[in-house]
């Protein structure tokens, strides 16, 4: 592999690793925070390059799309919680796993009905369409930067929001004891709301930003799930930094597998999981 | 009142199982593959029983061991010739068994919501080396161009190309496997994994190694998977990798679910219920995942506990009444 190739790699696998993190990091909060296994986050996925694919056709701009399409994704995350996902945080993890495959079966078939079960594209917004030029013959798009730029700053206002607002300090509070939280006057069902819309609303936000690159398909979520199962093993459940660190070791396994054995191009992912597992079961990053 | 029950309960098992070997000479070809196919399930969600209901532990991967045994059987199986059932059989089961104990070393370190995360994880895994190997027929599958012969030496008992033989051969694995599962929970080993299930810590402070213990109800849920992957190898005649897909597993978790978590009798009802969900909502529409998905949020919402729990409510609700 000569540099450049490996130079283009390289980014490549932080690109796919910083938007697994997006996914990733709402489904270890999820977990973390209200005790939820929540299968459907794929599904999420897909609803965010659905939507990007729908609202980027009727609007002309993907960048038009996602403005519109975050507060969207936000605001189905919050009807969800509100209908379904509140009734789970106190059953076991076979009624949250049941409920949750019932809604990515529910989701599929919505998809199929509104879309068809075809392969659709997404332009990339013409202000992101350039190329950098690395040699006479390979280039690098400006739009994949663009997508990690985005993500590194969600990443950033993630950790800020966790670690130093007051909105955080209940979110700590309230993975570590609900009750208690909420004998101190503080609602938290409210922000157990706040959490899974947002949660959501990363995933899907992950899928608008990939819809241009991976194009937008039928079952796209559950591939996404799966991997980020991996990676919410890896960090451990509830980390948010080994979440992100994870999903680079993940991008990283997963692009230069494709590149060094191509024919088990799938396999480099879960070998990395098994050796974790033998290393440390509970993960890189799990606190007590 | 318990000797009652007892009886009845017998009498509704022989009358079911009756019904069932009665039921092919009915000579309807689509019924009695459609019976079969129900059977296999109900194999496939006993045997995941043994893990979810018995043990404590739930699996969202369980169609690794079912597409591994359907894969043997293939695999297994001489190109141009039956393959003898008597060999095949048991290789299937084996490799089966041998698959969930090298995955059970790695799953069983985890535990809880980690397990259900991993044990998914696993059977991608063996998703994909089934669909990008070049000796599994890659993304397309492979068949079984002939059906195994049952046949030792020169006497042939039953022939599998045969619907209604393969059908009654399939009940008798049914039968053989509700049985056998049915005495191991009642064995010592059965009792130690409900002692698990309930509190583990306590089993490991009374000197049970468990790790031990899950791993070998890993293997052994592993291979009655893989007999079930067997037998629909043979009755289909042909292995996809869509065998290990995720919506197996989950389908089969389903099916546990429905009939109540561990009970034996639960999910071969849970089998008739799902198939008969599957046949009917599909001749509604093209989309009846979208009404499968349905039903499964209304039951989780509202009746905790599956179908099996049904009755159990109706009487506590006249319970109630009375007090």
């Amino acid at each position: 592999m000569d540099l450049p190739t490996f130079l283009i790699q390289l980014l490549n696998a932080v690109q796919y690793g910083l938007l697994l993190f997006l996914v990733a990091s709402g489904l270890t909060l999820i977990f973390g925070i209200m005790g939820v296994i929540n299968l459907a986050h794929g599904a999420f996925y897909m609803v965010g390059a659905y939507l990007a694919f729908a609202l980027t056709g009727a609007t002309g701009n993907l960048l038009v799309a996602i403005l519109l399409g975050i507060p969207l994704a936000f605001a189905l995350g919050a009807l969800l919680e509100w209908l379904l996902f509140r009734h789970l945080y106190r059953r076991d993890h076979l009624d949250q796993v049941l409920l949750t495959y019932g809604l990515i079966l529910i989701a599929e078939e919505i998809r199929s009905l509104a879309f068809g079960d075809d392969v659709h594209g997404v332009d990339v917004p013409a202000l992101f369409a350039a190329s950098i030029p690395l040699t006479d013959m390979l280039s690098y798009p400006v739009y994949r930067l663009v997508i990690s730029a985005a993500c590194i700053v969600l990443a950033i206002g993630l950790f800020v929001l966790i670690r130093h607002t007051r909105l955080g300090m209940v979110i700590r509070a309230g993975s570590h004891d609900r009750d208690m939280v909420q004998a101190l006057g503080i609602d938290i069902g409210r922000t157990y709301r706040f959490v899974f819309a947002l949660g959501v609303a990363l995933a899907a936000f992950a899928g608008m930003l990939a819809a241009p690159v991976s194009s937008v398909f039928p079952g796209m979520g559950n591939q996404v799930l799966i991997v980020s199962f991996v990676i919410v093993v890896i960090g451990g459940i509830g980390s948010i930094s080994g979440a992100l660190i994870a999903s680079l070791v993940i991008g990283f396994a997963d692009t230069f597998g494709k590149v060094l054995v191509p024919d088990f191009a799938g396999l480099a992912v879960y070998f990395v999981m098994a050796a974790v597992l033998l290393w440390r079961p509970e993960g890189i990053f799990r606190r007590g | 009142m318990n000797r009652v029950h007892a009886r009845v309960r017998l009498g509704a098992t022989l009358l079911a199982m009756a019904a069932i070997v009665a039921f092919p000479l009915t000579d309807s070809a689509f019924y009695v593959e459609l019976l079969a196919k129900v059977l296999i399930l109900a194999i496939f969600a006993m045997s995941l029983n043994v893990l979810v209901g018995f043990t404590g532990l739930v699996s969202f991967g369980h169609a690794a061991y079912f597409g591994i045994g359907a894969y043997a059987a293939v695999l297994l199986a001489p190109k141009y010739d039956p393959a003898n059932l008597w060999l095949v059989l048991p290789g299937s089961v084996i490799a089966a068994g041998i698959a969930a104990f090298v995955i059970g070393l790695f799953v069983l370190r985890t535990r809880g919501v980690y397990f259900i995360m991993v044990t998914l994880a696993f059977a991608q895994m063996v998703y994909y080396i089934f669909h990008d190997g070049a000796f599994s027929g890659g993304s397309d599958g492979s068949y079984l161009n002939f059906k195994p012969s049952a046949a030792v030496g020169a006497f042939v008992p039953f022939d599998l190309t045969v619907p209604r033989h393969l059908c009654w051969f399939v009940a008798a694995m049914t039968i053989l496997t509700y049985v056998a599962l049915a005495r191991l929970v009642r064995s010592p080993f059965g009792r130690i994994l409900a002692g698990i299930r309930s509190n583990e810590q306590r089993m490991r402070a009374l000197g049970f190694a468990t790790f031990r213990y899950k791993l070998a109800a890993f293997t052994v849920a592993g291979a009655i998977g893989g007999l079930a992957g067997f037998l629909y190898a043979v009755l289909f005649g042909f292995v996809t990798p869509e065998l290990f897909a995720w919506h197996q597993s989950g389908n089969v978790l389903l099916t546990v679910i429905l009939g109540g978590v561990g009970s034996l009798a639960g999910s071969v009802a849970g089998a008739f219920a799902f198939v008969a969900m599957e046949e009917v909502f599909s001749g509604w529409t093209r989309h009846w995942q979208l009404v499968m998905g349905g039903v499964i949020v209304v039951v989780v919402l509202f009746l905790p506990g599956g179908l099996a729990g049904v009755p159990a409510r109706i009487r506590r609700g006249f319970g109630a009444e009375r007090g």
